[in-house]
């Protein structure tokens, strides 16, 4: 890492050298413009990015209230890590709302998109309108999900308590306020979104699959379950592994709609709202804010890897 | 006459076939009529919800029909919450942060796909890596960084990352650059490797075989991605949240929490000012949903 730290010549300088033969016709100039090439995009990836993230790992063992400079960073080595887990209360609230996302996500609106996706893989009039609706949702931000869901969630102008007639003080249901609610309520509005993107992508790794494989599971008997199950479904690994990896980043990665409804608290912690309610306040408490951002950092290095595995086998066979 | 009986047999059978392939048929158009129906919903009626004064919601319920439908809300939305203002902001971060990210890493996925470096496959992961993280392990030293590094005046007002145009940017483009760095390779790995041999017979430096060959002939991963980079950004809430304090600055999807408060007299309005706020989303599902499909696809098939 800390050779690609320096911005372009020496890296691509370096690299060329070596690889022989093929770059015998490249002049001294064309090296630079490689190495330029590959320089500056790195630099911005690994100042921008790569460093921020050690530098999390490294304040988060320290104390430090962003007041008084560098100087006033104080090493308290496990301390952090150690109020986390005894005297910080939203703590295992947002990891386990956080793993509450993940298995709603993994169980039910990621199959459901699956399901959309082989349905509509059949060719029939129509598909194109099915299609559309159901990925509608994929190009709104999530911010005006929570907006657009708010609609519905209201407490008394909102759609559902008036469908139900639950708007009066005494039986109002508070879908977004009551903290046993509104996870479910956030998850139901993520999930409308969620479906249409795992069934977009899944929809195209299906058409990739060859149709001959189905047409051969079909003469030889197999119903169309079967032919998911056996044919279908095992050839699609690789996108099956690309869904896979995309819903438990989604399910870490989810903030906008907890913080639209309510800045993520009262039964809505999250990890990623429990990091950004430490930096932003009046009580920035970096070191503590950087503990979190660790764990957070720790579960998701587990898929990153999984996947990045797997996508360089799959270069190199 | 035992033929002719088989036969009959025969036609009943695919007939009762064809009959029940049809029947399911019908299931299925119904079931994903249903299943579209309920999907468009909460969109239709946000629309619905815009168009009505709110005196005729508030007597009559939600729950009816209209006696009335009015642009009211939205010249409300558009004029009280200053919405003008903030699509221009937007318009300011994401066309450059667009392009830049688009231009880098189609130099950088030129670099690792058509020629070999020793650390080609490691930078191409640690690219895909970074752009896997949740922002929120990165935000609390990038905003120390934001507001401790230093940028000469005619780059920003305050001489700061902080709070400016150029810090939200900055951080678009590094933070996308994996994404697009690796649907670029994949594209550019597709094209036959004989182009880069004649161009060097041709004595063509990389500059040109670059700028003259190989970016022209990826014009069409550079649109899909392009849609989906800018719907992206446009829809990004969380960096402008924390990298700004200016609310006049904020991007508009970060400038919808701000409005809330000013929003939340009566929901007609909210519904306005999110159908608005949508509506340039909502014309690239409209007119690029292809361009928008691919650019997601071509990551994630390799095609």
């Amino acid at each position: 890492m800390s050779s690609t730290r320096t911005p372009a010549p020496p890296t691509g300088g370096a690299g060329v050298r070596r690889s022989g033969r093929k770059f015998s016709v490249l002049t001294g100039q064309d090296r630079v413009v490689l190495g330029l090439m590959v320089g500056i995009p790195t630099f911005m990836v690994v100042f921008f990015v790569i460093i921020p993230m050690i530098a999390s790992t490294i304040l988060s063992f320290t104390q430090w209230n962003g007041i008084g400079g560098f100087a006033a960073i104080k090493f308290v080595g496990l301390q952090n890590y150690i109020d986390l887990v005894t005297v910080y209360i939203p703590f295992f609230p947002a990891l386990t709302h956080n793993l509450i996302w993940l298995g709603f996500f993994l169980f039910i609106a990621t199959p459901i998109g699956i399901f959309f996706a082989v349905l509509l893989d059949k060719e029939m009039r129509g598909t194109r309108f099915y299609q559309g609706a159901l990925y509608l949702p994929v190009v709104l931000s999530l911010a005006i999900v929570g907006f657009i869901w708010q609609l519905q969630y209201a407490p008394e102008q909102g759609l559902i308590n008036n469908v139900l007639g639950t708007t009066r003080q005494d039986n109002l249901i508070s879908w977004l306020g009551d903290p046993s609610l509104n996870l479910w309520a956030v998850l139901v509005a993520a999930s409308w979104r969620h479906v249409g993107y795992v069934m977009i992508l899944y929809l195209a790794g299906l058409k990739s699959v060859d149709p001959t494989l189905k047409e051969a599971a079909a003469i030889d008997g197999a119903g169309e379950v079967d032919t998911f199950r056996r044919v279908v479904f095992p050839v699609m690994r690789p996108i099956n592994i690309v869904i896979l990896v995309i819903t438990v980043i989604e399910s870490l990665r989810a903030f906008d709609l907890a913080f639209i409804v309510n800045k993520g608290l009262n039964g809505l912690e999250l990890l990623s709202t429990l990091v950004t309610n430490n930096i932003i306040g009046e009580t920035s408490r970096i070191g503590f804010g950087s503990a979190i951002a660790v764990v957070l950092l720790v579960v998701s290095v587990g898929p990153i890897l999984f996947y990045l595995t797997r996508a360089l086998r799959e270069d190199n066979p | 006459m035992r033929a002719i009986a088989e036969r009959l047999v025969e036609t009943r059978a695919s007939d009762a076939g064809r009959r029940t392939k049809r029947i399911k048929r019908t299931v299925l158009h119904a079931f994903l009529i249903v299943m579209s129906l309920v999907w468009l919903f909460p969109l239709a009626y946000a629309v619905y919800t815009s168009f009505r004064p709110f005196a005729e919601t508030a007597k009559l319920g939600y729950v009816s029909l209209p006696q009335h439908l009015t642009f009211d809300n939205y010249v409300h939305a558009w004029v009280q919450a200053d919405l003008p203002k903030f699509f221009l902001n937007t318009v300011i971060i994401v066309v450059p942060a667009m392009i830049i990210v688009l231009f880098l890493a189609s130099m950088m996925a030129f670099a690792v796909s058509r020629y070999s470096f020793r650390f080609n496959v490691g930078l191409l992961l640690l690219f895909t890596a970074a752009n896997l993280l949740p922002p929120q392990v990165i935000i609390t030293p990038l905003f120390r960084m934001y507001l401790a590094l230093p940028l000469p005046d005619f780059l920003s007002d305050n001489g700061l990352f902080y709070d400016q145009f150029i810090g939200i940017i900055a951080i678009h483009v590094a933070f996308q650059m994996g994404f697009c760095t690796f649907v670029l390779s994949n594209y550019m790995k597709t094209l036959p490797k004989e182009l880069n041999e004649a161009a060097v017979v041709d004595g063509a430096s990389v500059a040109r075989t670059f700028f003259q060959i190989i970016l022209p002939l990826t014009r069409p991963a550079l649109a899909a991605l392009a849609t989906l980079q800018a719907t992206w950004m446009y829809n990004d809430f969380f960096w402008a949240l924390i990298l700004m304090r200016t609310g006049d600055k904020y991007p508009i999807t970060s400038g919808l929490n701000a409005l809330k408060g000013q929003f939340f007299t009566d929901n007609n309005l909210v519904a306005a000012g999110s159908i608005l706020v949508a509506l340039p989303t909502l014309i690239v599902f409209l007119v690029l949903q292809k361009q928008f499909v691919r650019g997601l696809t071509i990551g994630s098939t390799k095609g």
